[in-house]
């Protein structure tokens, strides 16, 4: 199971950020060409990330790189160097309808044909308007490239006329409908970031409330926030417990023919097997058990 | 062919970074200025960094003066590739010369 709890957002133009990220061990590393870098700094910044992603350091660690869009004068520079440089997934900034997705789409196939890059270019598709939301549903079943679809919180609320609270009622119809819309694609939705670095509470908060709802990560700003949402994220050792008494019990009802099976009282069927193979494999993933 | 129409740079002087300027002269040859807070150990790979990054980009007649701030190679690459394309005024990379 691939993980995808945290993805760390690296500005382009940050060079030691840019050099060191990998050894945070997020699950995702999301360099940034877009709104951290300045305009002068964007053809730098988009040269630092092109050899990055090449580099051997990032050879075993996911990468994404958030582009550009491609109606400004960068998009299509830097979707032509991360492309050709092998980033796993390229983040869309701004998608607010299908046609945006298509669009970077068909960019993709056409540079993967003239290099001869074989393995398909993921797409995460950033939504981060009114727009947007509205359209989830839509935009998470267009394209097979796309792993997932994540929120824009600030641009959103700027877009819905208010602002951001630690308490995210403003962001309470957008969560539901970006995780409703990935959910009903197979895909994987991510949460917005959380800015406010210091405020280490809040962010453990936010974290428990994004996870509780079924988002599978969120975007980080600060490597320091990468562990506490790791932990967040790992199960309790009384669910792990629980998930290899069911593993063990669906076993024995296997061998003996049996579809259902109870154990401490509890029915045991094919949900709460399901349940139960993917809590081990986020145990395994979290370093708790051996696989 | 890459022509150098001005001097420009690239890079900051910042930890793990470098500082990179570049201009045309008339000499056909390569002249290069380093330094480095690890130069003792790897000046002579930065070096060699250097003229490669240039071979590949077909560059005959620069002045390059690098202060280097203990960066990786591939950031002083990345800094010498685009502190040139800046002084060829380039907006379209030749990508195979720059891998």
């Amino acid at each position: 199971m691939k993980l995808r709890r945290s993805m760390l957002f690296v500005p382009g133009s940050n060079t030691s950020m840019v050099c060191n990220a990998f050894i945070y061990k997020p699950d995702t590393v999301m360099f940034d060409l877009e709104d951290s870098v300045a305009l002068s700094e964007k053809d730098s910044a988009r040269l630092m990330v092109f050899h990055a992603l090449q580099h051997f350091v990032y050879k075993n660690v996911e990468t994404a790189v958030r582009v550009n869009p491609l109606d400004s004068p960068y998009g299509l520079l830097d979707l032509e160097a991360v492309v050709r440089a092998g980033t796993d997934i390229v983040r869309l900034p701004k998608t607010d309808t299908v046609e945006d997705v298509l669009n970077m789409q068909d960019a993709i196939e056409k540079i993967e044909e003239k290099i001869g890059r074989t393995k398909k270019t993921q797409l995460l598709a950033a939504i981060e308007s009114a727009e947007g939301v509205v359209n989830a549903v839509n935009i998470a079943r267009c394209s097979d490239r796309l792993m997932g679809i994540a929120l824009g919180a600030e641009d959103f609320v700027r877009d819905l006329h208010t602002q951001r609270t630690k308490q995210g009622s403003e962001l309470m119809a957008a969560r539901s409908q970006i995780l409703l819309a990935a959910r009903a694609a197979k895909i994987h939705a991510f949460d917005s970031v959380f800015s406010d670095v210091k405020d280490k509470e809040g962010f453990l908060a936010e974290v428990k409330y994004v996870k509780g709802l079924g988002f599978d990560g969120k975007s980080l700003v600060n490597p320091n926030q990468i562990s506490v949402l790791h932990d967040a994220y790992a199960p309790s050792q009384t669910d792990v417990d629980w998930s290899l008494e069911v593993i063990e019990a669906a076993k024995e009802a296997e061998e003996k023919g049996l579809g259902v099976v109870s154990l401490d009282g509890r029915m045991v069927d094919a949900p709460i097997i399901a349940r139960a193979k993917w809590t081990l494999e986020l145990a395994v993933a979290s370093g708790m058990i051996r696989e | 062919m890459n022509i150098l129409k001005k001097s420009a740079y690239a890079g900051t002087l910042e930890s793990s970074d470098a500082y990179i300027h570049v201009s045309p002269i008339q000499e056909n040859e390569i002249k290069l200025i380093l330094e480095s807070s690890v130069e003792e150990i790897y000046g002579e790979a930065i070096e060699e960094l250097v003229v490669q990054t240039l071979k590949e980009m077909k560059i005959n007649n620069i002045l390059v003066k690098v202060q280097d701030k203990g960066a990786l190679d591939f950031v002083i690459k990345a800094r010498l590739q685009a502190a040139i394309l800046r002084a060829c005024e380039s907006n379209e990379p030749v990508w195979e010369e720059l891998s």
